[in-house]
């Protein structure tokens, strides 16, 4: 979503302007071969409306990217900033929120699936078909070996409790909505996310 | 929250306690400043610390950690005592008329029909007598010796200043001004806000601690209001979101309960939960679950839900233990029971207690996937990171991958914030390399599942292989897709009860009232139908204006349930349907129906001489001040000793070892060989985040690596002057689990305490740092903190230990 100017933002670029064209009227116009002035860092960006990930006040964001998502061009993100707009957080960050750009380009971001062999130091480059296949075998195998279909009682449980899952509480709902319903529907109960904890 | 973030600034009064607001979630806490600032409040903290919440504060307490309920049961005693309750409120809207059954009692610290073999209780006894339609019986005089209001005069009657004091440390004269400050607020025209988080829930009796808190502000008329309710900051992004979806092991979305392997008929499943009212004509609106739990199973089963499979009813997994929580799931791993592990987002080896055990845990696994954005310590458990992570990979043999995802900044969808809003957000970037959002790496698992079981069968693949998947690109669903879904829709016309028709087939719902148990309607989470209805989705709303003057910004973005911004709203007007005063006022009738400055949270038809009462999803449509079911260790809250507690004994009950600490929890024996005596680790400590940090993702952000780069403990300056410390000294602390080592604060935010006649230092210790990204390699907090958890919820206990702190 592309972010409408708002009315501050109208009267400075306003201010802006007039500034700069009165300025020339009285012949203060700089030497043409340095008239092109520095544009500030954001002009140009596209702008995107998030929510900070880390407490859950919800504080609004503006994600700054460059780009126009053509094919060839990169959009990455080089600023981040409060969202005025936002009732609770009015643009205000924390220091943590002040800090999302180096989360979203931090050195530490993976890019590539990995495995770790048994017994072995060091990580291994794979492509994604190998890891889903290898993990969707291993579940597989547990699942058919260990899935318990009555208990010692004779009561129906249709439970798989040898395989668990921890969900993320930085995860969309939307994520989450599918996690539960594919984890329910393979019957496992050992099934938690950080509101344990 | 009942309440939410703006709300705050309508308080007259603000109660931080087990919270830290203005450290660790800043930019919320700048309600409390414009609640001090435009409306006259006052700030009050009750901390182990002289937290920056404190700094700011009007007037602070010092408190030893885990005695919260002792701290506000004798503020209990004290607002009946002395007559400070809201008493038309306490009469109208809570549970405090109705008579408690002859056999129910309270003796040295235990309630009736404790089982010392099991540590469990059985409850018959805890209920009210009922008439014989099924009604409970009452006392509307409140004078009955059995009613709830005298059983909980009585049992707070013991918790008077002195015991208060002895028991919490504080100082007597600070004990009895927060009380009165408290007090204040039983006005009808005036309301307190309480606001906690973490502090709170980490305990072995958290969840009683939080009720006692509830039990406060039903006394003084607080629930409902504006600047009132019990307000819990919630720790992340979307920890409040997942918790509504029931993403916890015994969770269907929208707060809904997976069977028992007891529960074996369909029938008597819905009937245990689908409750009827208590008090004659309460609304008591789960007894609606059926039509909740139909509507799930269509949108999970489609077709394949019918009446005549009782909607698919057996495909759901039962439930043989309580809980599958983290805790008893590591004492599983630990014995070899479990063979593959998924970590979605989450850190387990820097976030549960007692790393060693987690370790040791994470290696007796077949297989581990890791599903995060950035490197965690837990997908490198395996890997020798000197003294900080003393492990031998060749000794391991789990198999681990790690798959990179998008983080927030990469994706759509929503999060729900602490108060309940649902807000819409845009991806603004690509993920880098080959990185996949969660959804597409879960579709891309389970359509390969699905192939397996279809190419060589296998165990019980109805389920799965009958999942209802209508997403246009299978290998993706789109945010989008899922959020209608959990939203709902009509399968086929829906009527209501006079043959009109509410909604068409294949047309969004508007709200949970839609919903059928005849399979003609599907819904994912019940709770959130209304945010994506035929108009659109409502949760990218952006309209901030608050007509008003109010603060509930109704256009901003869609909260639930059905956009109500103040839980129990009803509750803030009299019994008439007028409001108890003007400038508290949320909802109100006009002689035909109820309106207000938010979405009433009533039916808004129920005229108030139907008598229905504001607590629409209880029973007996009242406050609670008596649990009669859902808590393990009892209807009245009662203090219990941490587990590992720095004094003898508990001082409620010196004489009954049974009751030193709480006798509903579990402990596995191999933890309780692990908790360590005061003798041997001298001092309480308490773990906690910076404002700085987050978690250990920060870690890896250079900025706050800046800001805080490196371990350190908070050591009062008379224990740091007893033990030779100075400030900068490193220093270890120890517990009976392992140890850290870490820069010394020495603070004079931390002070000692007298409790139970002996002097008690505490020890702070922020949860932070771990062995990798950019700031200094240390050790994890965890490594110190006890496997034990509340007695409910099987939350550890990080916020009360042991330790003993050494110059190194």
């Amino acid at each position: 979503m592309t972010l409408k100017i708002t009315r501050r933002q109208f009267f400075k670029l306003g201010a802006a302007g007039m500034a700069t064209s009165s300025m020339a009227m009285m012949g203060f116009a700089p030497e043409p071969a340095v008239a092109s002035i520095r544009h500030f860092k954001l002009s140009g960006a596209k702008i995107t409306r998030s929510n900070c990930t880390y407490c859950s006040v919800g504080c609004g964001v503006l994600l700054y990217s460059r780009g126009d998502e053509a094919i060839n061009t990169i959009d990455n993100i080089y600023h981040v900033e409060g969202d005025p707009d936002h009732p609770v957080s009015r643009g205000s960050l924390c220091p943590k929120g002040s800090g999302l750009l180096d989360y979203v380009n931090s050195d530490s971001r993976l890019s590539h699936p990995q495995v770790r062999e048994p017994g072995t130091d060091e990580w291994k480059q794979i492509s994604w078909d190998e890891a889903l296949d290898r993990i969707a075998r291993h579940m597989k195998d547990d699942r058919d070996a260990n899935f318990v279909t009555q208990n010692d009682a004779g009561s129906t449980v249709n439970h798989w409790l040898t395989t668990g899952f921890l969900a993320a509480s930085a995860s969309t709902n939307e994520t989450a909505y599918l996690t539960q319903k594919i984890v329910r529907s393979l019957g496992m109960l050992v099934f938690d996310n950080q509101a344990r904890v | 929250m009942t309440n939410h973030w703006v709300d705050i600034r309508n308080a007259d009064l603000i109660l931080a306690m087990g919270g830290n607001p203005a450290e660790a979630h800043p930019v919320g806490f700048r309600w409390v400043m414009e609640a001090k600032e435009k409306n006259d409040a006052r700030l009050v903290v009750v901390d182990p610390r002289f937290t920056r919440t404190a700094a700011v504060a009007d007037y602070f307490a010092e408190i030893r950690t885990g005695t919260d309920i002792a701290f506000l049961g004798g503020l209990i005693n004290y607002l009946i005592e002395t007559d400070q309750i809201h008493h038309d409120y306490v009469r109208a809207y809570t549970d405090a008329s109705l008579i408690v059954r002859e056999e129910f009692g309270f003796e040295d610290g235990l309630f009736t029909g404790y089982d010392a073999e099991s540590n469990e209780y059985a409850t018959e006894s805890w209920n009210y007598e009922y008439d014989d339609e099924g009604f409970a019986r009452r006392d509307d005089t409140l004078q009955h010796p059995r009613c709830v209001f005298q059983l909980m005069r009585e049992h707070y009657s013991r918790y008077t200043l002195e015991v208060v004091s002895n028991v919490c440390g504080t100082p007597r004269a600070k004990i009895e001004h927060v009380w009165a400050m408290v007090g204040e607020t039983a006005a009808s025209d005036r309301t307190m806000t309480i606001l906690y988080a973490l502090g709170w829930t980490q305990h072995s009796i958290g969840s009683q601690i939080i009720r006692t808190a509830a039990m406060v502000q039903l006394l003084l008329g607080n629930m409902g209001l504006r600047g009132g309710g019990v307000n819990a900051l919630r720790g992340h992004s979307n920890i409040q979101g997942l918790t509504d979806l029931g993403l916890l092991s015994n969770l269907l979305p929208g707060y809904m309960r997976l069977p028992k392997d007891d529960e074996q008929d369909y029938t008597n499943y819905i009937q245990e939960r689908a409750r009827p009212p208590l008090v004659p004509d309460q609304v008591s609106y789960w007894r609606y679950y059926e039509r909740f739990h139909v509507s799930l199973m269509k949108a999970w089963f489609g077709d394949a839900a019918t009446a005549e499979n009782d909607w698919c009813f057996e495909w759901l997994p039962k439930l043989s233990e309580t809980l599958y929580d983290v805790l008893h799931t590591f004492e599983r791993m630990h014995h070899g029971e479990v063979n593959g592990y998924f970590c979605q987002g989450f850190n387990p080896l820097a976030a549960f207690p007692h790393k060693a055990k987690i370790t040791a845990s994470l290696s007796r696994l077949k297989y581990l996937v890791v599903i995060d954005p950035l490197r965690t310590e837990t997908a490198e458990f395996w890997k020798n990171h000197g003294e900080y992570n003393d492990v031998d990979p060749s000794t391991i043999d789990t198999e681990v991958f790690r798959l990179p995802t998008t983080c927030f900044a990469e994706e759509n969808g929503t999060i729900v914030n602490s108060s309940r809003w649902l807000q819409w957000f845009w991806a603004a970037a690509p993920p880098p390399g080959e990185a996949r959002p969660d959804t597409a790496i879960l579709a891309g698992l389970f359509l390969r599942l699905q192939r397996l079981y279809r190419e060589e069968g296998g165990a019980f693949a109805e389920p799965l292989l009958n999942l209802h998947w209508p997403y246009r690109f299978p290998e993706e669903p789109s945010p989008a897709e899922l959020a209608r879904e959990y939203n709902g829709w009509a399968l086929e016309d829906v009527e209501d009860e006079e043959r009109r028709i509410v909604v068409r087939a294949g047309e969004q719902l508007e709200d949970f009232g839609m919903l059928r148990a005849d399979g003609s309607t599907a819904c994912g989470c019940w709770l959130f139908a209304g945010c994506w209805p035929e108009e659109g989705n409502l949760m990218t709303r952006r309209d901030n204006s608050d007509p008003y003057g109010t603060g509930q910004t109704l256009g901003w973005a869609w909260a639930w349930p059905a956009n109500r911004r103040i839980l129990y709203n009803r509750a803030s007007a009299r019994p008439d349907g007028t409001p108890w005063a003007t400038r508290k006022a949320v909802v109100w009738w006009n002689g035909q129906r109820w309106v207000g400055n938010d979405v009433p949270d009533f039916p808004t038809d129920s005229e108030p001489a139907a008598n229905q009462r504001p607590f629409i999803m209880n029973q007996t449509g009242s406050g609670q001040f008596f649990a009669r079911d859902r808590m393990v260790e009892g209807p009245f809250p009662e203090h219990y000793e941490p587990f590992e507690t720095p004094i003898a004994n508990n001082p409620l009950h010196p004489d009954n070892p049974l009751a030193k600490h709480n006798p509903g929890a579990r402990v596995f024996e191999e933890d309780r060989a692990n908790f360590g005596t005061f003798e041997e680790f001298p001092h309480a400590a308490t773990s906690y985040r910076l404002t700085e940090h987050f978690h250990y993702w920060t870690m890896h952000n250079r900025l706050n690596a800046i800001t805080q780069p490196e371990k350190f403990v908070e050591i009062g300056e008379s224990l740091a002057s007893e033990l030779g410390i100075e400030r900068g000294d490193r220093v270890r602390v120890s517990s009976k689990r392992g140890h850290i080592d870490a820069v010394a604060v020495v603070t004079k935010r931390i002070r000692p305490l007298q409790v139970a006649g002996q002097t008690v230092h505490q020890i702070g210790i922020p949860l932070h740092w771990g062995f990798l990204g950019e700031t200094k390699k240390s050790h994890l907090t965890n490594t110190l903190t006890p496997s034990v958890g509340d007695a409910n919820t099987q939350t550890p206990e990080y916020k009360s230990f042991l330790v003993r702190v050494d110059k190194l």
